[in-house]
């Protein structure tokens, strides 16, 4: 870790020690998490349960059910870092997936159904950007707004019901984008549903955003320290508009997935989605002051409550039970993180 | 209040002080902020702390008022040691300060500011007229029945928040009261009524500490004062004996030699220059800043020098006036004049001037990624290179480029503040207060770099408090008081003196 030569090396101390130590936590503390959780779930379900748990079967369960969450958590994440929070990006991905269903069903070829989705969704989340941005108001208050107002675009694009779409107007590969039981593959990739694997490729993207690219670098000045970025000359309104706008696109990319889990779109059925994301994020190591956040964590927070869902069925656990575990891993994230703070602050 | 054990009493002298401080030393790391200081308030007396910026005042207000406690000596309240753990501790022993910005809660009626935490109630029931009743007598002894408890503090002006919150000291029954620039913010009119309640206040037997830079507001309330520099106690006597003069010298003069590293630079055509600026505390100012020029701001906490800095680099609002930037004028914001080459180190590295939890590298870098940027994507390994340079070139201590800033020592972290200005090769660097609060030795290096710097061409506009620095450091100095800026004389034409005086002057009395 201490470079050759040039910088001079501080002798290290308690406090040095202490905080490699956090920021070792701070990179695997999730994964650690998943694994014991997964662990436990493993061993539960040999002892009590049909010892299906482990299954291929159940594991492509785990995978599609945690995908749709963790394409939108990833762009959680992003605002987050930036120091801002989206409350409405579980009505706007159903705002989503009911423009894919009426557009679908009015019979639009299949690029432009879905160019239209993606943009519908970046649309939202440019809106909440200017908000922000613009008249200067907090991000959880606009989204509190922005929230209800994309829940009556959807129900009045709905017309007040749920939009059925006609089978044979769904293309295949939406049918299966994310099937528990993909038809077979002869490509070189385990055969998992493709909504999975683009999931994957998203989180790589997103990764290397934050990590490789100037916008990246912006996103971790403004959510950290405001003025600071303003003072080095970053324009942050641009920025803040550019990182809802994506995260918006993530959430209309979700609203594909949750469409093509059911086939339907119900407008009301994104209600309280978005603090799902918000809980991926913070299980996943992120601060709501902004400044910290990570993709593999926040893929391990989308991945916890999913395999705590699965393995909740397989133990034929009530789900009241599931939402009070899931309750408690995002109070005991949270109190890590408060410690950590605490810890590395002088 | 103010009986004494001693069967001596009557006579003034044996009386025992109300507020006793002995041989107090304070350090934060390797700056000794105070060192053996003394001092001692009698009941009603009132004594005034002099003393620069930076000389140890607000250490030794944080040591009274429970936020730091002292590395030796003792303090004693009313012949009671005083050992407070906490704020909230100190302020039960008996100690209330008055600050600069004001504790209230804005959102609450002066009766429910003045009675917080001590509400009087029957098992969580407000005992309204009861509580009432102590509200009205506290006012009415500050000589303000006037003002209606039921008002919404945030409402009030701020000489009359002030009131409420001297109200709540007295109210906590306050032995001790700090004043610590409590004019800074008043209109002339509120000045003379918080002197009449001091003088109430100091009747009550109560000891205060008042804390200014104005002489005269100090001259017409203290009968005592006592000067600190350096964090030491440099001098102190009754008011009446000693002179303006005799003051101003004790505050200034240095009993330390610092070495001021100097660099032959040579000053060429104006660069930069402002035209009647006018924002929210700068009023007129008009100035010329030449090429290789180090152009030293002086000025008092509230004259308006770092909002004279900002301003120019459109951190803050212009009302009225101009920046002009070679032939150009330099408009709105921070982005354009990073452009135009400007640079700003600011004043305040936690809030402002560096993101804290951000590392080395990103805040070194983040006021100019282009050299490393390849459409929009770091060449992570590049910059790091460019970063470890950088801090080889300043020798920042660090465990790495990538060790998080906050982590580093105040002199290291501002060393990264500079470099980050040198490195998007700014033409025109705004620094404020630079040397605040980092070690002799980062000092000198600063002052080193500041003379290369010009010696390169650069110009450098450079606000500090500490006056040795900028007479030694300096080509031209101005100084600011009350917003304007009042005086600009060539460095070697200004002594110490010369410029204190321009600086504590009022408006009244020096144009």
């Amino acid at each position: 870790m201490n470079e050759p030569g040039n910088v001079v090396v501080e002798p290290p101390s308690g406090h040095a020690a202490r905080t490699r130590l956090w920021r070792i936590l701070d990179s695997f503390g999730p994964l650690l998490a998943l694994a014991l959780v997964i662990l436990g779930f493993t061993i539960a379900d040999n002892i009590w349960g049909q010892g299906r748990f482990a299954e291929l079967r159940n594991v492509r369960v785990i995978l599609v059910l945690t995908a749709p969450v963790a394409v939108a958590a990833l762009g959680m994440t992003m605002v987050i870092i930036a120091g801002g929070i989206d409350l409405s990006a579980g009505t706007a991905s159903t705002l989503c997936a009911t423009v894919l269903a009426c557009s679908l069903s009015a019979g639009y070829s299949v690029p432009i159904v879905i160019a239209m989705t993606l943009l519908t969704g970046a649309a939202c989340g440019f809106t909440n950007g200017l908000l922000i941005g613009s008249l200067r108001i907090p991000p959880f208050i606009v989204t509190l707004g922005t929230m209800t107002i994309f829940l009556g675009l959807a129900k009045q694009l709905a017309k007040g019901s749920t939009v059925f779409v006609d089978r044979n107007r769904i293309p295949n590969w939406l049918l299966n984008f994310s099937s528990t039981m993909p038809p077979d593959w002869n490509g070189w990739l385990p055969n998992i549903a493709i909504g999975v694997w683009l999931a994957l490729g998203v989180a790589v993207l997103v990764a290397v955003l934050l990590r490789c690219t100037v916008l990246g670098r912006y996103l971790f000045a403004i959510g950290s320290n405001e003025s600071t970025a303003r003072l080095c000359g970053v324009n942050v309104l641009g920025v803040k508009l550019l990182v809802y706008a994506l995260a918006g696109l993530l959430v209309a990319l979700a609203g594909i997935y949750s469409f093509s889990l059911v086939k339907i779109a119900n407008p009301t059925e994104g209600i309280g989605k978005e603090l799902k994301f918000i809980a991926a994020v913070v299980i996943g190591g992120g601060s709501l002051s902004g400044g910290r956040g990570t993709v593999l964590g926040t893929l391990a927070g989308a991945a916890i409550m999913g395999v705590i869902a699965s393995g909740c069925d397989q133990l034929e656990i009530q789900n009241s039970t599931q939402d009070i575990m899931i309750g408690i891993i995002i109070i005991a994230a949270v109190t890590l993180d408060q410690y950590r703070q605490r810890s590395t602050q002088r | 209040m103010a009986e004494s054990d001693s069967n001596t009493s009557g006579d003034i002298d044996s009386r025992e002080p109300m507020l006793f401080m002995q041989g107090v030393s304070k350090s934060f790391g390797a700056t000794q902020a105070l060192s053996q200081v003394s001092l001692s308030v009698m009941p009603g007396e009132v004594v005034a702390l002099i003393g620069e910026n930076g000389a140890g005042k607000s250490t030794l207000m944080k040591l009274l008022s429970g936020v730091h406690l002292p590395d030796q000596g003792s303090m004693k309240i009313a012949g009671r040691l005083y050992r407070p753990v906490g704020p909230s501790d100190a302020r039960r022993q008996g100690i209330a300060m008055i600050y600069q910005e004001l504790s209230l809660a804005k959102d609450l009626s002066v009766e429910d500011n003045l009675m917080l935490g001590r509400e009087d109630h029957r098992w969580g029931w407000v005992a309204r007229k009861q509580q009432r009743k102590r509200v009205v007598e506290v006012l009415e002894l500050i000589g303000h029945p006037d003002l209606s408890p039921s008002r919404l503090v945030g409402q009030l002006s701020i000489g009359a928040q002030q009131l409420v919150e001297i109200a709540r000291a007295l109210l906590s029954e306050a032995k001790v009261m700090i004043f610590d620039e409590p004019t800074s913010s008043l209109p002339k009119k509120d000045v003379d009524r918080l002197f009449t309640i001091i003088d109430r206040l100091r009747q009550q037997g109560i000891a205060i500490v008042y804390i200014s830079h104005f002489l005269e507001e100090i001259r017409r309330i203290a009968s005592r004062f006592v000067v600190l520099r350096d964090g030491q106690v440099v001098g102190g006597g009754p008011m009446v004996t000693t002179s303006d003069q005799e003051i101003v010298t004790m505050m200034a003069g240095r009993s330390v030699e610092n070495h001021f590293p100097k660099v032959p630079h040579a000053i060429g055509g104006p660069v930069l220059r402002t035209r009647r600026l006018t924002g929210r505390v700068p009023s007129d100012v008009s100035f010329e800043l030449r090429k290789g020029e180090i152009f030293g701001l002086f000025g008092l906490v509230g004259a308006g020098r770092t909002e004279t800095l900002r301003q120019i680099f459109g951190l803050d609002k212009t009302l009225s006036g101009f920046v002009e930037l070679g032939e150009q004028q330099v408009r709105s914001s921070p982005r354009q004049c990073i452009r135009a080459g400007l640079g700003l180190v600011s004043e305040d590295r936690k809030t402002e001037g560096l993101a804290q939890n951000l590392s080395i590298a990103d805040n070194l870098t983040l006021s100019d990624l282009n050299p490393f940027s390849r459409f929009g994507v770091l060449r992570l390994s590049k910059r790091t290179r460019v970063v470890r340079e950088w801090m080889q070139h300043m020798s920042v201590k660090a465990r790495s480029s990538e060790q998080t800033i906050g982590e580093l020592s105040g002199g290291n972290q501002q060393k990264v503040a500079i470099a980050r200005v040198l490195h998007q090769n700014a033409d025109v660097l705004l620094l404020d207060e630079p040397t605040r609060g980092i070690d002799v030795r980062t000092k000198a290096d600063i002052y080193q770099w500041m003379g290369e710097l010009a010696s390169k061409g650069k110009s450098i506009l450079f606000v500090s408090s500490y006056l040795p620095e900028l007479i030694a450091v300096c080509d031209t100095i101005g100084v600011m008081a009350k917003g304007r800026l009042r005086e600009v004389r060539a460095a070697d034409e200004w002594t110490e003196q010369d410029i204190l005086s321009v600086a504590v002057s009022n408006e009244l009395t020096s144009i």
